[in-house]
Protein backbone atom coordinates (compact mmCIF):
# COMPACT_ATOMS: atom_id res chain seq x y z
CA UNK A 1 0.00 0.00 0.00
CA UNK A 2 2.93 2.27 1.35
CA UNK A 3 4.53 1.23 -1.69
CA UNK A 4 1.75 2.13 -4.07
CA UNK A 5 1.54 5.07 -2.74
CA UNK A 6 5.07 6.50 -2.98
CA UNK A 7 4.77 5.22 -7.08
CA UNK A 8 1.85 6.59 -7.63
CA UNK A 9 3.33 9.77 -6.22
CA UNK A 10 6.41 9.84 -8.25
CA UNK A 11 4.75 8.60 -11.12
CA UNK A 12 2.41 11.78 -10.47
CA UNK A 13 5.85 14.22 -10.25
CA UNK A 14 7.03 12.73 -13.46
CA UNK A 15 4.24 14.66 -15.42
CA UNK A 16 6.53 17.02 -16.97
CA UNK A 17 8.62 19.70 -17.42
CA UNK A 18 7.19 23.10 -16.66
CA UNK A 19 7.40 25.97 -18.43
CA UNK A 20 9.42 28.23 -16.64
CA UNK A 21 6.24 31.00 -16.42
CA UNK A 22 4.06 28.91 -14.08
CA UNK A 23 7.01 27.27 -12.16
CA UNK A 24 6.06 29.04 -9.10
CA UNK A 25 9.25 29.98 -8.64
CA UNK A 26 10.03 32.44 -12.21
CA UNK A 27 7.90 35.93 -11.99
CA UNK A 28 5.71 35.31 -14.71
CA UNK A 29 6.74 39.04 -16.16
CA UNK A 30 10.06 38.60 -15.89
CA UNK A 31 11.58 39.74 -19.07
CA UNK A 32 13.74 36.83 -18.42
CA UNK A 33 10.85 34.51 -19.72
CA UNK A 34 11.30 33.60 -23.13
CA UNK A 35 14.86 34.44 -23.16
CA UNK A 36 15.62 31.57 -20.97
CA UNK A 37 15.98 28.21 -22.08
CA UNK A 38 13.03 25.89 -21.34
CA UNK A 39 14.03 22.52 -18.75
CA UNK A 40 11.90 21.05 -21.72
CA UNK A 41 13.65 21.85 -24.93
CA UNK A 42 17.06 20.41 -23.32
CA UNK A 43 15.95 17.70 -20.51
CA UNK A 44 14.14 16.01 -22.87
CA UNK A 45 17.22 15.08 -25.49
CA UNK A 46 18.50 13.56 -22.36
CA UNK A 47 18.35 9.81 -21.16
CA UNK A 48 15.07 9.36 -19.51
CA UNK A 49 14.35 9.07 -15.86
CA UNK A 50 11.65 8.76 -13.54
CA UNK A 51 12.17 11.39 -11.15
CA UNK A 52 14.28 14.35 -10.39
CA UNK A 53 15.04 16.16 -13.58
CA UNK A 54 13.49 13.24 -15.40
CA UNK A 55 17.22 12.68 -16.29
CA UNK A 56 19.57 9.82 -15.95
CA UNK A 57 22.49 11.83 -15.48
CA UNK A 58 24.79 8.86 -14.82
CA UNK A 59 23.65 7.98 -18.32
CA UNK A 60 24.24 11.22 -19.86
CA UNK A 61 27.37 11.52 -18.86
CA UNK A 62 28.59 7.99 -20.25
CA UNK A 63 26.67 7.83 -23.62
CA UNK A 64 28.40 11.12 -24.31
CA UNK A 65 25.19 12.78 -24.34
CA UNK A 66 26.95 15.37 -22.24
CA UNK A 67 30.16 16.69 -21.69
CA UNK A 68 30.36 18.95 -18.81
CA UNK A 69 33.86 21.27 -18.02
CA UNK A 70 36.09 19.29 -15.15
CA UNK A 71 37.47 22.20 -14.38
CA UNK A 72 37.61 25.98 -15.59
CA UNK A 73 41.46 26.53 -13.94
CA UNK A 74 43.94 24.64 -16.58
CA UNK A 75 46.40 23.70 -13.38
CA UNK A 76 43.13 21.89 -11.13
CA UNK A 77 44.17 18.37 -10.72
CA UNK A 78 40.91 16.45 -11.53
CA UNK A 79 40.50 13.28 -9.32
CA UNK A 80 38.66 9.91 -9.99
CA UNK A 81 38.17 6.94 -7.92
CA UNK A 82 36.84 3.48 -9.35
CA UNK A 83 36.31 1.40 -6.20
CA UNK A 84 32.87 0.83 -4.93
CA UNK A 85 31.99 0.40 -1.55
CA UNK A 86 29.42 -1.84 0.28
CA UNK A 87 27.02 -0.35 3.17
CA UNK A 88 25.99 -2.73 4.66
CA UNK A 89 24.50 -1.24 8.07
CA UNK A 90 21.01 -1.29 5.73
CA UNK A 91 18.25 -3.51 8.24
CA UNK A 92 16.13 -5.50 6.01
CA UNK A 93 16.61 -3.62 3.12
CA UNK A 94 19.31 -4.58 0.13
CA UNK A 95 22.50 -3.70 1.28
CA UNK A 96 23.83 0.04 0.02
CA UNK A 97 26.42 0.27 -3.26
CA UNK A 98 28.43 3.15 -3.11
CA UNK A 99 30.31 3.46 -6.30
CA UNK A 100 32.99 5.90 -6.31
CA UNK A 101 33.59 6.07 -9.85
CA UNK A 102 29.67 7.70 -10.45
CA UNK A 103 30.84 10.51 -7.61
CA UNK A 104 34.05 11.38 -8.61
CA UNK A 105 32.90 11.56 -12.89
CA UNK A 106 31.07 14.77 -11.20
CA UNK A 107 32.72 15.44 -7.78
CA UNK A 108 35.99 16.14 -6.32
CA UNK A 109 36.99 14.09 -3.13
CA UNK A 110 36.93 17.19 -0.86
CA UNK A 111 32.90 17.73 -1.86
CA UNK A 112 32.58 14.37 0.84
CA UNK A 113 35.62 14.08 2.87
CA UNK A 114 35.81 14.34 5.39
CA UNK A 115 33.51 16.93 5.51
CA UNK A 116 31.05 14.98 5.32
CA UNK A 117 32.31 11.09 5.53
CA UNK A 118 35.20 9.91 6.71
CA UNK A 119 37.40 7.77 4.57
CA UNK A 120 37.28 4.55 6.16
CA UNK A 121 34.61 1.70 5.41
CA UNK A 122 32.31 1.81 8.09
CA UNK A 123 33.36 4.65 9.89
CA UNK A 124 30.24 6.86 9.66
CA UNK A 125 27.12 6.53 11.54
CA UNK A 126 24.75 6.83 8.65
CA UNK A 127 20.31 5.98 9.24
CA UNK A 128 18.05 6.67 6.68
CA UNK A 129 16.27 9.10 9.23
CA UNK A 130 19.91 11.50 8.88
CA UNK A 131 20.04 10.95 4.95
CA UNK A 132 16.08 12.36 4.71
CA UNK A 133 17.65 14.52 7.14
CA UNK A 134 19.97 15.97 4.56
CA UNK A 135 23.19 14.86 5.79
CA UNK A 136 25.75 12.08 4.48
CA UNK A 137 24.11 10.98 1.24
CA UNK A 138 20.89 13.44 1.70
CA UNK A 139 23.28 16.77 0.68
CA UNK A 140 22.98 15.78 -2.78
CA UNK A 141 20.53 12.96 -2.93
CA UNK A 142 17.14 14.81 -2.83
CA UNK A 143 18.31 18.52 -3.35
CA UNK A 144 20.41 18.39 -6.75
CA UNK A 145 21.11 14.53 -7.67
CA UNK A 146 18.06 11.59 -7.98
CA UNK A 147 15.96 11.84 -5.27
CA UNK A 148 15.55 9.43 -1.84
CA UNK A 149 12.13 7.72 -3.05
CA UNK A 150 14.66 5.81 -5.69
CA UNK A 151 15.60 3.67 -2.89
CA UNK A 152 17.23 0.69 -5.22
CA UNK A 153 19.32 2.73 -6.91
CA UNK A 154 21.31 2.93 -3.62
CA UNK A 155 19.97 -0.70 -2.01
CA UNK A 156 20.85 -2.15 -4.97
CA UNK A 157 22.74 -5.35 -3.24
CA UNK A 158 20.55 -8.43 -2.21
CA UNK A 159 21.89 -9.38 1.11
CA UNK A 160 22.18 -12.59 -0.43
CA UNK A 161 24.06 -11.79 -3.06
CA UNK A 162 27.16 -11.02 -0.41
CA UNK A 163 29.77 -13.16 1.29
CA UNK A 164 29.64 -13.56 4.99
CA UNK B 1 9.27 -16.16 16.69
CA UNK B 2 12.45 -14.33 17.43
CA UNK B 3 13.27 -13.80 14.01
CA UNK B 4 9.62 -13.30 12.83
CA UNK B 5 9.38 -10.63 15.71
CA UNK B 6 12.75 -8.86 14.19
CA UNK B 7 11.44 -8.63 10.42
CA UNK B 8 8.33 -7.15 12.04
CA UNK B 9 10.40 -4.78 13.44
CA UNK B 10 12.08 -4.03 10.21
CA UNK B 11 9.05 -4.02 7.98
CA UNK B 12 7.46 -1.38 10.59
CA UNK B 13 10.63 0.91 10.18
CA UNK B 14 10.48 0.66 6.79
CA UNK B 15 7.24 1.64 6.19
CA UNK B 16 7.80 4.79 8.65
CA UNK B 17 10.34 5.91 6.50
CA UNK B 18 7.79 5.71 3.40
CA UNK B 19 5.72 7.75 5.11
CA UNK B 20 8.69 9.79 6.10
CA UNK B 21 9.43 9.83 2.33
CA UNK B 22 5.66 11.35 1.66
CA UNK B 23 5.31 13.69 3.43
CA UNK B 24 8.14 15.05 2.56
CA UNK B 25 6.90 15.06 -0.89
CA UNK B 26 3.51 16.47 -0.07
CA UNK B 27 4.74 19.32 2.03
CA UNK B 28 6.26 21.07 -1.16
CA UNK B 29 5.04 22.24 -3.84
CA UNK B 30 6.25 19.82 -7.15
CA UNK B 31 6.57 22.67 -9.43
CA UNK B 32 10.06 24.53 -9.59
CA UNK B 33 12.57 22.24 -11.63
CA UNK B 34 14.25 19.95 -9.65
CA UNK B 35 17.80 21.80 -7.83
CA UNK B 36 16.94 25.37 -8.76
CA UNK B 37 18.01 27.54 -6.18
CA UNK B 38 16.51 30.90 -5.06
CA UNK B 39 19.22 33.64 -3.81
CA UNK B 40 18.12 36.52 -1.72
CA UNK B 41 20.16 36.87 1.29
CA UNK B 42 20.21 40.61 0.00
CA UNK B 43 18.63 41.08 -3.35
CA UNK B 44 14.80 41.90 -2.88
CA UNK B 45 16.22 44.28 0.47
CA UNK B 46 17.99 46.18 -2.53
CA UNK B 47 15.74 46.31 -4.83
CA UNK B 48 15.89 43.78 -7.11
CA UNK B 49 14.26 40.45 -7.47
CA UNK B 50 15.54 37.32 -6.14
CA UNK B 51 18.01 35.62 -8.27
CA UNK B 52 17.07 31.64 -9.63
CA UNK B 53 20.46 29.56 -10.08
CA UNK B 54 19.68 26.59 -12.14
CA UNK B 55 21.32 23.30 -11.51
CA UNK B 56 19.85 21.72 -14.16
CA UNK B 57 21.09 24.22 -17.01
CA UNK B 58 24.99 24.10 -15.27
CA UNK B 59 25.54 20.60 -15.05
CA UNK B 60 25.12 20.45 -18.50
CA UNK B 61 27.85 22.56 -19.49
CA UNK B 62 30.06 21.78 -15.90
CA UNK B 63 30.40 18.93 -13.22
CA UNK B 64 29.63 19.98 -9.70
CA UNK B 65 33.46 19.89 -8.91
CA UNK B 66 33.92 23.19 -10.86
CA UNK B 67 32.00 24.73 -8.42
CA UNK B 68 31.76 23.52 -5.69
CA UNK B 69 35.69 22.84 -5.51
CA UNK B 70 37.47 24.85 -7.72
CA UNK B 71 35.54 28.05 -7.32
CA UNK B 72 34.61 27.61 -3.76
CA UNK B 73 30.40 27.50 -3.41
CA UNK B 74 29.31 26.18 -0.25
CA UNK B 75 27.24 23.04 -0.66
CA UNK B 76 24.47 24.65 0.98
CA UNK B 77 21.17 26.76 -0.47
CA UNK B 78 21.72 30.24 1.43
CA UNK B 79 25.52 30.06 2.75
CA UNK B 80 26.73 31.97 0.12
CA UNK B 81 27.03 35.33 1.08
CA UNK B 82 27.10 37.04 -2.43
CA UNK B 83 27.44 40.83 -3.25
CA UNK B 84 27.17 42.24 -7.08
CA UNK B 85 30.62 43.73 -6.45
CA UNK B 86 31.93 39.99 -5.53
CA UNK B 87 30.52 39.26 -9.00
CA UNK B 88 31.87 42.18 -10.51
CA UNK B 89 35.16 40.92 -9.20
CA UNK B 90 34.77 37.77 -10.59
CA UNK B 91 33.53 35.68 -7.60
CA UNK B 92 31.15 33.65 -7.50
CA UNK B 93 28.94 33.83 -10.57
CA UNK B 94 31.26 35.91 -11.72
CA UNK B 95 33.86 33.72 -12.36
CA UNK B 96 31.97 32.60 -15.44
CA UNK B 97 29.39 35.48 -16.35
CA UNK B 98 32.16 37.84 -17.05
CA UNK B 99 31.58 37.95 -20.90
CA UNK B 100 34.71 35.80 -21.40
CA UNK B 101 32.58 32.27 -20.50
CA UNK B 102 29.50 33.24 -20.67
CA UNK B 103 27.66 36.29 -20.99
CA UNK B 104 28.07 39.31 -17.90
CA UNK B 105 26.41 41.25 -15.18
CA UNK B 106 24.59 43.83 -17.69
CA UNK B 107 22.20 41.09 -18.06
CA UNK B 108 20.67 41.63 -14.72
CA UNK B 109 16.79 40.37 -15.71
CA UNK B 110 18.55 36.97 -16.18
CA UNK B 111 19.72 36.26 -12.98
CA UNK B 112 17.27 39.01 -11.62
CA UNK B 113 14.10 36.82 -12.48
CA UNK B 114 12.51 35.24 -9.58
CA UNK B 115 8.83 36.30 -8.07
CA UNK B 116 9.14 38.80 -4.97
CA UNK B 117 8.97 37.26 -1.48
CA UNK B 118 10.73 33.82 -2.60
CA UNK B 119 13.17 32.78 0.11
CA UNK B 120 16.48 31.54 0.06
CA UNK B 121 16.32 28.24 -0.43
CA UNK B 122 16.07 24.67 -3.10
CA UNK B 123 12.80 24.24 -4.72
CA UNK B 124 11.59 21.87 -6.88
CA UNK B 125 10.41 18.11 -6.99
CA UNK B 126 11.34 16.13 -3.50
CA UNK B 127 14.35 17.86 -1.70
CA UNK B 128 14.74 16.66 1.65
CA UNK B 129 13.05 18.92 4.29
CA UNK B 130 13.52 17.31 7.70
CA UNK B 131 13.74 19.13 10.94
CA UNK B 132 17.88 18.23 10.83
CA UNK B 133 18.66 21.36 8.60
CA UNK B 134 15.53 23.30 7.72
C1 LIG C 1 31.21 27.63 -13.99
C2 LIG C 1 30.72 28.75 -14.73
C3 LIG C 1 29.43 29.40 -14.25
C4 LIG C 1 29.11 29.84 -13.01
C5 LIG C 1 29.95 29.81 -11.76
C6 LIG C 1 27.77 30.37 -13.10
N1 LIG C 1 27.29 30.26 -14.37
FE1 LIG C 1 25.46 30.79 -15.02
N2 LIG C 1 25.92 30.17 -16.91
C7 LIG C 1 27.15 29.69 -17.30
C8 LIG C 1 27.13 29.42 -18.73
C9 LIG C 1 28.29 28.91 -19.60
C10 LIG C 1 25.84 29.79 -19.18
C11 LIG C 1 25.33 29.73 -20.62
C12 LIG C 1 25.74 30.99 -21.30
C13 LIG C 1 25.31 31.08 -22.74
O1 LIG C 1 24.34 30.42 -23.11
O2 LIG C 1 25.96 31.85 -23.44
C14 LIG C 1 25.12 30.25 -18.00
C15 LIG C 1 23.80 30.66 -18.03
C16 LIG C 1 23.11 31.12 -16.93
C17 LIG C 1 21.71 31.50 -16.93
C18 LIG C 1 20.79 31.46 -18.12
C19 LIG C 1 20.21 30.11 -18.31
C20 LIG C 1 19.34 30.06 -19.54
O3 LIG C 1 18.23 29.53 -19.43
O4 LIG C 1 19.78 30.53 -20.61
C21 LIG C 1 21.41 31.92 -15.66
C22 LIG C 1 20.06 32.40 -15.18
C23 LIG C 1 22.59 31.80 -14.88
N3 LIG C 1 23.61 31.29 -15.66
C24 LIG C 1 22.67 32.16 -13.56
C25 LIG C 1 23.80 32.00 -12.77
C26 LIG C 1 23.89 32.40 -11.38
C27 LIG C 1 22.79 33.09 -10.60
C28 LIG C 1 25.13 32.06 -10.96
C29 LIG C 1 25.73 32.24 -9.57
C30 LIG C 1 24.93 31.82 -8.45
C31 LIG C 1 25.80 31.43 -12.08
N4 LIG C 1 24.97 31.41 -13.16
C32 LIG C 1 27.09 30.91 -12.03
C33 LIG C 1 28.23 29.45 -16.49
C34 LIG C 1 28.29 29.69 -15.13
C1 LIG D 1 21.11 7.99 -1.71
C2 LIG D 1 21.16 6.61 -1.34
C3 LIG D 1 19.98 6.00 -0.58
C4 LIG D 1 18.66 6.01 -0.92
C5 LIG D 1 18.01 6.64 -2.14
C6 LIG D 1 17.97 5.26 0.09
N1 LIG D 1 18.85 4.82 1.04
FE1 LIG D 1 18.43 3.72 2.73
N2 LIG D 1 20.37 3.82 3.32
C7 LIG D 1 21.39 4.42 2.60
C8 LIG D 1 22.63 4.30 3.37
C9 LIG D 1 23.98 4.84 2.93
C10 LIG D 1 22.31 3.64 4.56
C11 LIG D 1 23.29 3.28 5.73
C12 LIG D 1 24.11 2.08 5.37
C13 LIG D 1 25.26 1.86 6.31
O1 LIG D 1 25.54 2.72 7.16
O2 LIG D 1 25.91 0.79 6.21
C14 LIG D 1 20.88 3.33 4.51
C15 LIG D 1 20.17 2.64 5.49
C16 LIG D 1 18.84 2.27 5.39
C17 LIG D 1 18.15 1.45 6.38
C18 LIG D 1 18.73 0.89 7.67
C19 LIG D 1 19.03 2.00 8.65
C20 LIG D 1 17.77 2.63 9.16
O3 LIG D 1 17.66 3.86 9.10
O4 LIG D 1 16.86 1.92 9.58
C21 LIG D 1 16.86 1.31 5.91
C22 LIG D 1 15.73 0.55 6.59
C23 LIG D 1 16.76 2.03 4.65
N3 LIG D 1 17.98 2.59 4.37
C24 LIG D 1 15.60 2.11 3.89
C25 LIG D 1 15.48 2.89 2.75
C26 LIG D 1 14.24 3.09 2.02
C27 LIG D 1 12.91 2.47 2.39
C28 LIG D 1 14.52 3.92 0.97
C29 LIG D 1 13.56 4.50 -0.08
C30 LIG D 1 12.48 5.28 0.44
C31 LIG D 1 15.94 4.23 1.03
N4 LIG D 1 16.49 3.59 2.11
C32 LIG D 1 16.60 5.03 0.10
C33 LIG D 1 21.29 5.02 1.37
C34 LIG D 1 20.11 5.26 0.67
C1 LIG E 1 29.96 11.60 -2.99
C2 LIG E 1 30.84 11.48 -1.88
C3 LIG E 1 32.23 10.95 -2.08
C4 LIG E 1 33.21 11.39 -2.94
C5 LIG E 1 33.13 12.51 -3.96
C6 LIG E 1 34.38 10.59 -2.66
N1 LIG E 1 34.11 9.68 -1.67
FE1 LIG E 1 35.43 8.36 -0.84
N2 LIG E 1 33.91 7.56 0.30
C7 LIG E 1 32.61 8.01 0.31
C8 LIG E 1 31.81 7.11 1.12
C9 LIG E 1 30.32 7.23 1.39
C10 LIG E 1 32.67 6.11 1.60
C11 LIG E 1 32.31 4.90 2.50
C12 LIG E 1 32.39 5.29 3.94
C13 LIG E 1 31.78 4.26 4.84
O1 LIG E 1 31.82 3.06 4.52
O2 LIG E 1 31.26 4.66 5.91
C14 LIG E 1 34.00 6.43 1.07
C15 LIG E 1 35.16 5.70 1.33
C16 LIG E 1 36.42 6.06 0.91
C17 LIG E 1 37.64 5.37 1.29
C18 LIG E 1 37.75 4.15 2.21
C19 LIG E 1 37.18 2.95 1.52
C20 LIG E 1 38.01 2.50 0.36
O3 LIG E 1 37.49 2.47 -0.77
O4 LIG E 1 39.18 2.20 0.55
C21 LIG E 1 38.68 6.01 0.66
C22 LIG E 1 40.15 5.68 0.74
C23 LIG E 1 38.09 7.10 -0.14
N3 LIG E 1 36.73 7.09 0.05
C24 LIG E 1 38.80 7.95 -0.96
C25 LIG E 1 38.24 8.87 -1.84
C26 LIG E 1 39.00 9.64 -2.84
C27 LIG E 1 40.51 9.59 -3.03
C28 LIG E 1 38.09 10.40 -3.51
C29 LIG E 1 38.32 11.34 -4.69
C30 LIG E 1 39.00 10.79 -5.85
C31 LIG E 1 36.77 10.12 -2.93
N4 LIG E 1 36.91 9.17 -1.94
C32 LIG E 1 35.60 10.74 -3.33
C33 LIG E 1 32.12 9.13 -0.32
C34 LIG E 1 32.81 9.87 -1.29
C1 LIG F 1 28.17 15.60 -2.82
C2 LIG F 1 26.98 15.09 -3.45
C3 LIG F 1 26.62 13.62 -3.29
C4 LIG F 1 26.63 12.87 -2.14
C5 LIG F 1 26.99 13.33 -0.74
C6 LIG F 1 26.21 11.54 -2.51
N1 LIG F 1 25.93 11.49 -3.85
FE1 LIG F 1 25.34 9.84 -4.91
N2 LIG F 1 25.34 10.93 -6.61
C7 LIG F 1 25.63 12.28 -6.71
C8 LIG F 1 25.52 12.69 -8.09
C9 LIG F 1 25.71 14.11 -8.62
C10 LIG F 1 25.18 11.55 -8.84
C11 LIG F 1 24.93 11.46 -10.34
C12 LIG F 1 23.48 11.13 -10.62
C13 LIG F 1 22.48 12.22 -10.37
O1 LIG F 1 22.85 13.41 -10.28
O2 LIG F 1 21.28 11.91 -10.25
C14 LIG F 1 25.08 10.45 -7.88
C15 LIG F 1 24.75 9.15 -8.22
C16 LIG F 1 24.63 8.11 -7.32
C17 LIG F 1 24.29 6.74 -7.67
C18 LIG F 1 23.92 6.26 -9.05
C19 LIG F 1 25.00 5.51 -9.74
C20 LIG F 1 24.51 4.94 -11.05
O3 LIG F 1 25.31 4.21 -11.62
O4 LIG F 1 23.39 5.18 -11.50
C21 LIG F 1 24.23 6.03 -6.51
C22 LIG F 1 23.92 4.56 -6.35
C23 LIG F 1 24.54 6.95 -5.43
N3 LIG F 1 24.78 8.20 -5.96
C24 LIG F 1 24.57 6.60 -4.10
C25 LIG F 1 24.98 7.45 -3.07
C26 LIG F 1 25.09 7.04 -1.68
C27 LIG F 1 24.75 5.67 -1.15
C28 LIG F 1 25.52 8.12 -0.99
C29 LIG F 1 25.83 8.21 0.48
C30 LIG F 1 26.67 7.16 1.04
C31 LIG F 1 25.68 9.21 -1.94
N4 LIG F 1 25.33 8.76 -3.20
C32 LIG F 1 26.11 10.47 -1.63
C33 LIG F 1 25.97 13.12 -5.68
C34 LIG F 1 26.15 12.75 -4.36
C1 LIG G 1 25.10 36.14 -13.11
C2 LIG G 1 23.93 36.44 -12.34
C3 LIG G 1 23.69 37.90 -11.95
C4 LIG G 1 23.60 39.00 -12.77
C5 LIG G 1 23.76 39.03 -14.28
C6 LIG G 1 23.28 40.12 -11.92
N1 LIG G 1 23.17 39.71 -10.62
FE1 LIG G 1 22.77 40.91 -9.03
N2 LIG G 1 23.00 39.30 -7.79
C7 LIG G 1 23.29 38.02 -8.18
C8 LIG G 1 23.40 37.19 -7.01
C9 LIG G 1 23.68 35.69 -7.00
C10 LIG G 1 23.17 38.03 -5.90
C11 LIG G 1 23.11 37.62 -4.41
C12 LIG G 1 21.67 37.27 -4.12
C13 LIG G 1 21.31 37.28 -2.67
O1 LIG G 1 21.68 36.37 -1.94
O2 LIG G 1 20.58 38.21 -2.27
C14 LIG G 1 22.93 39.35 -6.44
C15 LIG G 1 22.65 40.46 -5.62
C16 LIG G 1 22.34 41.71 -6.10
C17 LIG G 1 22.00 42.85 -5.27
C18 LIG G 1 21.96 42.88 -3.75
C19 LIG G 1 23.36 42.75 -3.18
C20 LIG G 1 24.21 43.92 -3.46
O3 LIG G 1 25.38 43.70 -3.84
O4 LIG G 1 23.74 45.06 -3.31
C21 LIG G 1 21.72 43.88 -6.13
C22 LIG G 1 21.29 45.29 -5.74
C23 LIG G 1 21.91 43.41 -7.47
N3 LIG G 1 22.28 42.06 -7.44
C24 LIG G 1 21.73 44.14 -8.62
C25 LIG G 1 22.06 43.72 -9.89
C26 LIG G 1 22.01 44.59 -11.07
C27 LIG G 1 21.55 46.02 -11.08
C28 LIG G 1 22.41 43.81 -12.13
C29 LIG G 1 22.61 44.22 -13.58
C30 LIG G 1 23.52 45.34 -13.78
C31 LIG G 1 22.69 42.48 -11.62
N4 LIG G 1 22.47 42.46 -10.25
C32 LIG G 1 23.11 41.41 -12.39
C33 LIG G 1 23.43 37.56 -9.47
C34 LIG G 1 23.43 38.36 -10.59
C1 LIG H 1 27.66 26.64 -12.06
C2 LIG H 1 27.85 26.37 -10.65
C3 LIG H 1 27.31 25.12 -10.02
C4 LIG H 1 27.40 23.82 -10.47
C5 LIG H 1 28.03 23.31 -11.75
C6 LIG H 1 26.78 23.00 -9.46
N1 LIG H 1 26.31 23.78 -8.44
FE1 LIG H 1 25.44 23.14 -6.74
N2 LIG H 1 25.11 25.04 -6.14
C7 LIG H 1 25.50 26.17 -6.85
C8 LIG H 1 24.97 27.35 -6.20
C9 LIG H 1 25.16 28.77 -6.68
C10 LIG H 1 24.25 26.90 -5.06
C11 LIG H 1 23.48 27.74 -4.05
C12 LIG H 1 24.40 28.31 -3.02
C13 LIG H 1 23.73 29.27 -2.09
O1 LIG H 1 22.50 29.38 -2.09
O2 LIG H 1 24.43 29.94 -1.32
C14 LIG H 1 24.37 25.45 -5.05
C15 LIG H 1 23.83 24.63 -4.07
C16 LIG H 1 23.99 23.26 -4.04
C17 LIG H 1 23.54 22.40 -2.97
C18 LIG H 1 22.83 22.83 -1.70
C19 LIG H 1 21.38 22.53 -1.79
C20 LIG H 1 20.70 22.59 -0.46
O3 LIG H 1 19.83 21.74 -0.26
O4 LIG H 1 21.04 23.41 0.40
C21 LIG H 1 23.87 21.11 -3.31
C22 LIG H 1 23.61 19.84 -2.52
C23 LIG H 1 24.51 21.17 -4.60
N3 LIG H 1 24.58 22.48 -5.00
C24 LIG H 1 24.95 20.06 -5.28
C25 LIG H 1 25.45 20.10 -6.57
C26 LIG H 1 25.73 18.91 -7.35
C27 LIG H 1 25.54 17.49 -6.87
C28 LIG H 1 26.17 19.35 -8.55
C29 LIG H 1 26.58 18.53 -9.76
C30 LIG H 1 25.60 17.62 -10.25
C31 LIG H 1 26.20 20.81 -8.52
N4 LIG H 1 25.74 21.22 -7.30
C32 LIG H 1 26.64 21.62 -9.56
C33 LIG H 1 26.28 26.19 -7.99
C34 LIG H 1 26.62 25.08 -8.74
Amino acid sequence: MMLGLVVSMVLEAAGRWRPLANDNLHDPESPAIGVLQEPAEALSQLPPDTSGNLVNWVKALEEGKINPRTNIRPETKVRIRDTDVLMTETGEMPVVRFPHKAHTMWLDCSNCHEQYFISKVGANPINMLKILEGKYCGRCHGAVAFPLTECKRCHSVPRNKIKP
Amino acid sequence: MARFLSQLKSMHRVSRLLLWVCALMTMLPLHAEYGDVVLNRRAEKEGMPPVIYPHWFHRIRFRCKVCHFELGFEMRAGSNDVTMQDIIDGKFCGMCHNDEVAWGVENCDLCHSGRPGMKSHIYGGHQTAGPGIW
